[in-house]
């Protein structure tokens, strides 16, 4: 007995933090998982980080009715930006240009960068397509794709015997 | 599209502001891209604030120093949750140390479609006077 007592401390208190540490990742890889099964639906491509080279990044939400699409695009003007939408992929393009300074002008800091710029998205199924709308207010895009009414979450009643 | 031209454009980071000063405000802090340019008579600051607007800006100069600080409020209902994130939000801080001496009367902000274009003319150069040493 004196000689067990010493090792059941640590053995129990191991015991116990590797199972508290075994529940808490697999919740964390169950999260993970669903995240990166989203992304690939969305976007077609596996992981979370954007590829190199895409403009602009983007901001996926949803509501029981909505999707929403947000991009940072400051300065540009609604000519200047095309949204297409074929079968279930979502296309934004455009262009931004800085207006020309008078030539006199003497630069101390030039960050602001101009260029063309693409992206697509697939769309999850269940949406309607034919009712996506997208308003520019304060430089972010903002599009809102609805859901059919199929895809949205019903509500299902048990009933009593 | 007709874009032999223009280069394509690339998402960066969002550069983070590194501040002297330590934050009292929890949130990201994010550091705005800007042009300033300079002519004969004034200087403009034009600086990408997507997010922003008029009522969240705050341009402030003293003694040189001009601090711009926007705070952008969440889009995002209640009800939203996030599928995909790439970027955040949160404040835009940007201080600048002023060499001219500005003429603060005349300062012009103008803010649009998330850019903000702050045109800052300077001070008429004081002329050369002639004093005159008066024999006593």
């Amino acid at each position: 007995m004196a000689m067990r007592s010493p090792l059941t401390g640590p053995v129990e208190e191991s015991w116990q933090s590797s199972f508290l540490g075994r529940e808490r990742s697999a919740e964390e890889l169950e999260r993970l998982r669903e995240m990166s099964r989203l992304y690939e639906h969305l976007s077609g491509t596996s992981g979370q980080e954007p590829r190199a080279g895409v403009f602009p990044l983007l901001n996926v939400t949803q509501d029981r009715d909505h999707l929403y699409i947000r991009a940072e695009l400051p300065g540009i003007t609604a000519d200047a930006l095309s949204i297409t939408v074929t079968d279930n992929t979502l296309a934004i393009a455009g262009q931004r240009t800085l207006p020309t300074e008078e030539a006199k002008a003497s630069y101390h800091r030039r960050e602001r960068e101009a260029g063309a710029f693409s992206r697509t998205l697939s769309l999850p199924p269940g949406v309607a397509i034919e009712n996506v709308s997208a308003r520019y207010t304060d430089g972010i895009l903002t599009i809102v794709v609805p859901k059919a009414e199929t895809a949205k979450p019903t509500q299902i009643k048990i009933q009593a015997s | 599209m007709a874009a032999e031209h223009t280069k394509d454009l690339q998402a960066g980071e969002k550069r983070a502001a590194v501040s002297s000063a330590e934050q009292t405000r929890s949130g990201p802090v994010f550091t705005p891209a800007v042009d300033i340019f300079e002519t004969a008579t004034a200087l403009t600051v034009v600086a990408d604030l997507p997010g922003v607007t008029a009522q969240d800006l705050t341009i402030d100069l003293r003694e040189n120093l001009l601090t711009l600080i926007g705070d952008v409020a969440p889009l995002e209902g209640p009800e939203e949750g996030d599928i995909i994130r790439e970027y955040r939000t949160g404040r835009y801080v940007r201080q600048f140390t002023l060499a001219e001496t500005i003429d603060q009367a005349q300062i012009k902000a103008q803010l649009s479609d998330g850019v903000l274009r702050l045109t800052l003319p300077k001070v008429e150069q004081a002329k050369p006077r002639q004093i005159t040493v008066q024999g006593g």
